[in-house]
């Protein structure tokens, strides 16, 4: 193991693991986090807290992540490249692994355009690759980006997106070989509604073995009505929401279009079970956190191990 | 070339009001081939300033002048003979010609009458886009010659991002994504698996983080 986090332990065992996230509030309100989590609790084996996610001001991913540490559960440090330079990053990071967070996700991060402070000047002093390489170097040489020894390296769990559905479809294997390079240890995928180019994808990262050098979660974000499947698909950048999807939700009665919703979420677990490589689900409930015990009981993928029977010597071999 | 675009004319008119004689100063270089502040643009913004003020009954005095150079002491050296006789001086120059100016006559205000805008290109009659930030340390060998740093919005060394969509950045729909065009012109050349070299961490000095930038050339010392 490289080290000590639950997320790392669970892929290794080779059970499917399941990681979900927690936005954190826009406010300074910590009960707002807590109310949230709390929902998570016992369902997941992680939970991404994200770094003001869409360019939004929310409260730092660090802050909310120590909250959440505090309430017993396995917080992923969630950091964009977009806010802070490498200076700020390193500190975050030593900050984060001293209270014991153990796992994060590297980003690029959605462009200020997109939020509530267009003006705001992007950082962007390394990228999400670059990030990657400076997490592993951290962990594994004991040294900062700028060179010099860390007194005490943090030994973090290193994972980072990969959109299959963004262009060109045609270098989308070849970038996630880049982050296996620059040393990701697990991939959340972008919410996947189209399953054929998800496993033509897939297909290409098997024939070049990534899969079995990178951990891929697959990124699942039930839908609550056909306007949201309409939004996903029309305004939301690089995703890709079949039209069949679009009218299937349209198709029953607007107060079924949640269980619908919910419907297509489980077919598409169901389905992507059998895709060799994919090694866990990312699960997305977007204000929506209250449905992921529901999703997780009738996805067949509960209960979650526990620390007890995650010991070396309960650590099974391959697939459930 | 060094693009830039004129300031509205109110802002223009606020910052010479206050004068009774101005020197309009053009220059014959990048902002003349950008339409901004050539000989042409300094005549018109003259006769405009000056109709302005006749109709407001506050006449404004313009000497009107276009140096070959206004970022070169030489001819901003020109000056000399006009710059007694005017209160202030309205620079069409880039921030360079501007600056240059205020270093040279230390006790005369100067005003831009431009917005100097980005190291560019023309990509068709009237319209000229982002290329170069002059970072210091080219990288456009690696990246099939095209600017990740310039043209990625997200300045990305390793792309593209996500947001990538039918070849267009996700920022803007009117605006190519760098990394599309890096692949396709990668693939032209033969040169795909170029692509899967990472490229490291900026050293962020050679483009201002150690501070303004100078270029030292012994050989053309004097």
């Amino acid at each position: 193991m490289k080290t000590e986090s639950t997320l790392e332990k669970i892929l290794a065992s080779g059970d499917l693991a399941v990681t979900s996230e927690c936005g954190p509030p826009r406010g300074a309100l910590p009960q707002k986090v807590r109310e949230k989590a709390e929902m998570l609790r016992g369902y997941v084996d992680g939970v991404n807290v994200t770094d003001n996610q869409t360019a939004m001001v929310r409260m730092s991913s660090l802050a909310a992540c120590i909250l959440l540490k505090q309430m017993g559960l396995n917080p992923i440090l969630q950091m964009v490249t977009r806010d802070r330079n490498r200076l700020a990053m390193q500190s975050d990071i030593l900050g984060a692994y001293a209270h014991g967070i153990d796992t994060m996700l590297c980003l690029s991060g959605d462009h200020p355009h997109f939020g509530d402070h267009p003006m705001a000047a992007s950082v962007h002093d390394i990228d999400s690759i670059q990030l990657i390489q400076m997490v592993k170097d951290m962990r594994d040489e004991g040294l900062f980006q700028g060179g010099e020894k860390i007194d005490g390296p943090p030994k973090m769990f290193i994972g980072a997106a990969a959109n299959p559905f963004a262009d060109p479809f045609e270098l989308r294997v070849a970038r996630l070989a880049k982050k296996v390079k620059a040393g990701v240890d697990f991939i959340q995928t972008q919410c996947i509604y189209n399953l054929d180019k998800f496993e033509k994808w897939m297909e290409g990262v098997r024939d070049r073995g990534l899969h079995e050098q990178v951990h891929i979660m697959a990124g699942i974000t039930p839908m609550k009505s056909v306007g949201m499947a309409r939004y996903m698909k029309n305004k939301v950048p690089g995703m890709d929401v079949p039209d069949e999807l679009v009218k299937r939700m349209g198709g029953v009665p607007k107060d079924k279009q949640a269980d619908e919703g919910i419907k297509i979420c489980l077919e598409t677990i169901e389905r992507l079970k059998g895709v060799e490589g994919v090694r866990g689900f990312h699960l997305m409930a977007i204000e929506w956190e209250h449905k992921v015990p529901e999703i997780m009981e009738r996805a067949g993928l509960l209960p979650r191990p526990t620390s007890e029977n995650l010991g070396a010597e309960n650590v099974r071999g391959g697939k459930p | 070339m060094i693009t830039a675009e004129r300031k509205p004319m109110e802002e223009l008119i606020q910052c010479v009001k206050p004068y009774r004689s101005i020197l309009l100063a053009g220059c014959n270089e990048c902002v003349t081939v950008c339409a901004a502040g050539g000989r042409k643009e300094v005549g018109v913004l003259a006769s405009a300033l000056k109709m302005h003020f006749m109709k407001a009954g506050q006449p404004l005095e313009i000497q009107e002048i276009t140096l070959e150079r206004q970022c070169d002491p030489e001819y901003v050296e020109q000056l000399v003979s006009n710059i007694d006789q005017v209160d202030a001086v309205l620079s069409m120059a880039c921030g360079c010609g501007v600056q240059e100016i205020a270093r040279r006559f230390h006790d005369k205000p100067v005003f831009p009458a431009l917005n100097t805008k980005f190291m560019g290109a023309s990509e068709r009659q009237g319209v000229w886009a982002e290329r170069c930030h002059g970072c210091g340390d080219c990288v456009l060998g690696s990246t099939g010659g095209i600017c990740p740093v310039a043209r990625c919005s997200k300045q990305l060394f390793n792309g593209p991002c996500g947001g990538s969509t039918n070849g267009k950045c996700e920022v803007d729909p009117n605006v190519d994504c760098a990394w599309q065009l890096i692949w396709d012109r990668l693939k032209a050349l033969g040169l795909t698996e170029r692509y899967e070299e990472n490229l490291p961490a900026k050293d962020w000095r050679s483009a201002g983080g150690a501070g303004p930038r100078r270029i030292i050339r012994e050989d053309l010392a004097l």
